[in-house]
């Protein structure tokens, strides 16, 4: 049974992905109208905003450890907030900072924190395999650490979500494949390019249990999620497991959304899983002003992040040839394009929250 | 380098000669026995040993827990040894032959080359992947490639290419050692295999002990002042072959092993070209695009005035055949290379 503190706290992750992927759509929008320019403004290239998506970040991670691993896809920022990416250096990455996550060269769909072993793939399945080895070496090392891959339904028509779920069963890994079902693939409807409506189904070829949570009830998710990921702790093997979300944005920002019928867009957005907490906090009594003091705690939170991002410097240019190695070959520099990054920066390590 | 590397000069005088194949499988050994965070995983690594025994003998020793057979599903046990690598494990994953890269491609060059880079350093990717390479055995197009250029190419990844006993045994030391990923590509002809006989030049002596030989060290595995070959692999040897028979011409190669191509030893080339101003490049990959390319650009680059004559050998741009007179004609053979050197030379 979940706690009233894990509601308050499901409900601080949710309120605060939620307003910070409404903030960085704001940001996002600098500089790129009326003439939409994607490589123009605070935030340039492709911005994946995954509001409608909370449930399914909170409800999963809070059962994990920094030392459980997670990989997310393109559509990451709900998952590395419930995971507990540090929310300042994950904003600089996102701005094209120095002190970023990865020193403004990942960007938005490729977040990587090693202190809460945190790694994205922007490639559809394509961190279900690094997953099942995160859930192979905790078996060799016996310990009871469990990975967790997450990925959209439009990825589990992916030969490496086959191959990963395949190897995962054979060799008995902890690991549990979540897939969140937002319904579209792009501007592909489910229907049209998966054959099964409910995509725990999958599960069925390969000897382990697929469970669907048929809605975006983050405490249903909190659930179905707490049993997968103790049996992939207690040494039982993976699971695979559904969540029903919904895309209250476009696939990417300046995505019209022109393929998708009104009804569609109006029904994800009038299914609203945070206000569906909040209606939980306050049966288990919580009051409407502690509620309201855990939304405001979170939007400040988000405000300082970009706030802090927006402050920070851009690498520079001469940053672009550090990092391809971490142990640069030595005479790199007079051939090959890249160099040795000398000291560590200490900036990211200070400015960085805590 | 992870790890100190010993002069190679130090390492003891043997007169022990062991296979390629051997001499991998014993550093291999060497560095399980050391470190527990290294395993072995591949597509009949552990029972069979390895189709082409680069893993003879090693489940005995070690167990199936770190000599681990998978299934055929390289885009999930590639993209795993990833994820044990990000999490500080040192895993070494086979694909069994190099052709087979295109249905694990993007955890190759996405995840195992990128991750360091795009984390900014946060992560590294200490794995090595092992594959076999090279043809001359006539299998065709899907089983006969080399593909250095295509991994050379995409940034991120050392790569290896041993072409002897010798060097194979202490570049995989390096190769385990290293924090970043690193490819192994091994020729099938070089590695002593009883059912495809190597040529006599591979099999080496080989030191009991540990050693490393450091990345983007060349080895002149023959000097001369007349003419520079420089290639890698197989073709060492057809190249030094090529060498002794033009030596009763009068005709001086010397014949310089790149071991490896990321990093790649430019300043050893340099230094060969200004002596001898005259460069043969030879190569088993695919002509347009690739190692001879590259390495004629480099030599341009730093050397452009003392280059008189330049030439290069490798596979025209044609898929490799399968039957004998076909798949002979495309690859670079003793007397084509023999011939190429005294074109140059005259």
């Amino acid at each position: 049974m979940v706690s009233v503190n894990e509601l308050r706290t499901m409900y601080e992750q949710m309120v605060t992905a939620r307003y910070y992927e409404e903030r960085l759509q704001e940001e996002y929008l600098v500089g790129k109208q009326p003439a939409f320019d994607i490589s123009a403004g605070p935030i340039p290239g492709e911005l994946h905003l995954a509001a409608g998506h909370e449930s399914s970040g909170a409800g999963v991670c809070i059962h994990l450890r920094d030392d459980d691993t997670v990989t997310a896809p393109h559509r990451p920022h709900h998952i590395a907030i419930a995971k507990g990416v540090d929310l300042k250096k994950m904003t600089a990455e996102i701005f094209g900072r120095k002190t970023g996550l990865s020193k403004g060269k990942g960007g938005h769909m490729h977040l990587f924190d090693p202190d809460v072993n945190f790694a994205c793939s922007g490639i559809i399945a394509q961190g279900c395999p690094p997953a099942v080895g995160a859930a192979m070496a905790a078996k060799k090392r016996h310990t009871d650490s469990v990975a967790v891959a997450f990925l959209g339904d439009g990825a589990i028509n992916q030969g490496g979500f086959f191959e990963s779920l395949n190897l995962a069963s054979v060799q008995n890994l902890p690991v549990v494949f979540v897939i969140e079902d937002n319904d579209w693939a792009i501007s592909m409807p489910k229907h049209r390019v998966t054959d099964v409506t409910d995509g725990s189904q999958r599960a069925d070829g390969f000897t382990m249990p697929g469970e669907r949570v048929d809605s975006d009830d983050a405490v249903a998710v909190y659930e179905a999620a707490g049993r997968a990921i103790a049996r992939a702790r207690d040494g039982n093997g993976p699971t695979l497991l559904e969540v029903q979300v919904h895309r209250r944005m476009g696939h990417f920002m300046g995505d019209a959304e022109a393929y998708r019928p009104e009804s569609d867009i109006s029904h994800s957005k009038r299914r609203d899983s945070i206000e569906r907490l909040a209606e939980d906090l306050r049966a288990h009594g919580v009051e409407d002003d502690e509620i309201d003091e855990i939304r405001e705690r979170a939007h400040e939170r988000v405000d300082e992040a970009i706030a802090w991002a927006k402050e920070q410097p851009e690498p520079d240019p001469s940053e672009a040839y550090e990092d391809v190695f971490t142990n640069p070959p030595a005479q790199a520099t007079t051939d090959g394009g890249y160099s040795d990054s000398g000291s560590t920066s200490d900036a990211a390590a200070d400015g960085g929250e805590q | 380098m992870a790890t100190e590397s010993r002069d190679v000069t130090q390492a003891t005088e043997t007169d022990r000669e062991l296979t390629m194949s051997r001499a991998m499988v014993e550093a291999i050994a060497w560095e399980m026995r050391e470190n527990d965070e290294v395993f072995y995983m591949g597509e009949d690594v552990a029972e069979y040993g390895g189709i082409f025994s680069s893993t003879t003998g090693l489940l005995d020793e070690f167990g199936p827990d770190r000599i681990m057979d998978v299934p055929i599903s390289e885009t999930a046990f590639l993209g795993a040894a990833v994820g044990a690598a990000q999490a500080g494990m040192r895993p070494i994953a086979e694909l069994m032959f190099v052709d087979f890269f295109g249905v694990a491609m993007d955890q190759i060059y996405n995840n195992m080359a990128k991750n360091t880079y795009m984390s900014g350093g946060s992560f590294s990717v200490p794995m090595v992947l092992t594959t076999a390479v090279g043809g001359t055995y006539n299998d065709a197009g899907q089983h006969s490639q080399t593909l250095y250029g295509t991994f050379a190419h995409l940034p991120g990844m050392k790569v290896v290419v041993p072409s002897t006993a010798y060097d194979a045994k202490g570049l995989m030391h390096s190769a385990i050692r290293d924090d970043d990923p690193v490819v192994y590509m091994f020729h099938k002809r070089l590695m002593g295999l009883g059912w495809m006989p190597s040529p006599s030049g591979p099999k080496t002596p080989v030191p009991e002990e540990d050693y490393t030989i450091p990345f983007g060290e060349a080895d002149i595995k023959r000097h001369g002042n007349d003419v520079t070959v420089v290639t890698l692999g197989l073709h060492v040897h057809r190249a030094l072959d090529a060498a002794s028979q033009l030596e009763d011409d009068g005709i001086d190669a010397e014949v310089i092993d790149l071991r490896t191509l990321v990093p790649l030893d430019t300043e050893t080339i340099l230094d060969s070209v200004r002596k001898t101003g005259k460069l043969l490049v030879v190569d088993e990959d695919y002509q347009s695009f690739g190692v001879t390319g590259e390495i004629i650009a480099r030599a341009a680059e730093g050397a452009l005035d003392d280059l008189s004559e330049v030439k290069r050998l490798a596979i025209p741009d044609v898929p490799i055949p399968y039957a004998r007179p076909l798949e002979n004609e495309v690859n670079p053979s003793t007397d084509k290379i023999a011939a190429a050197i005294r074109e140059l030379h005259e």
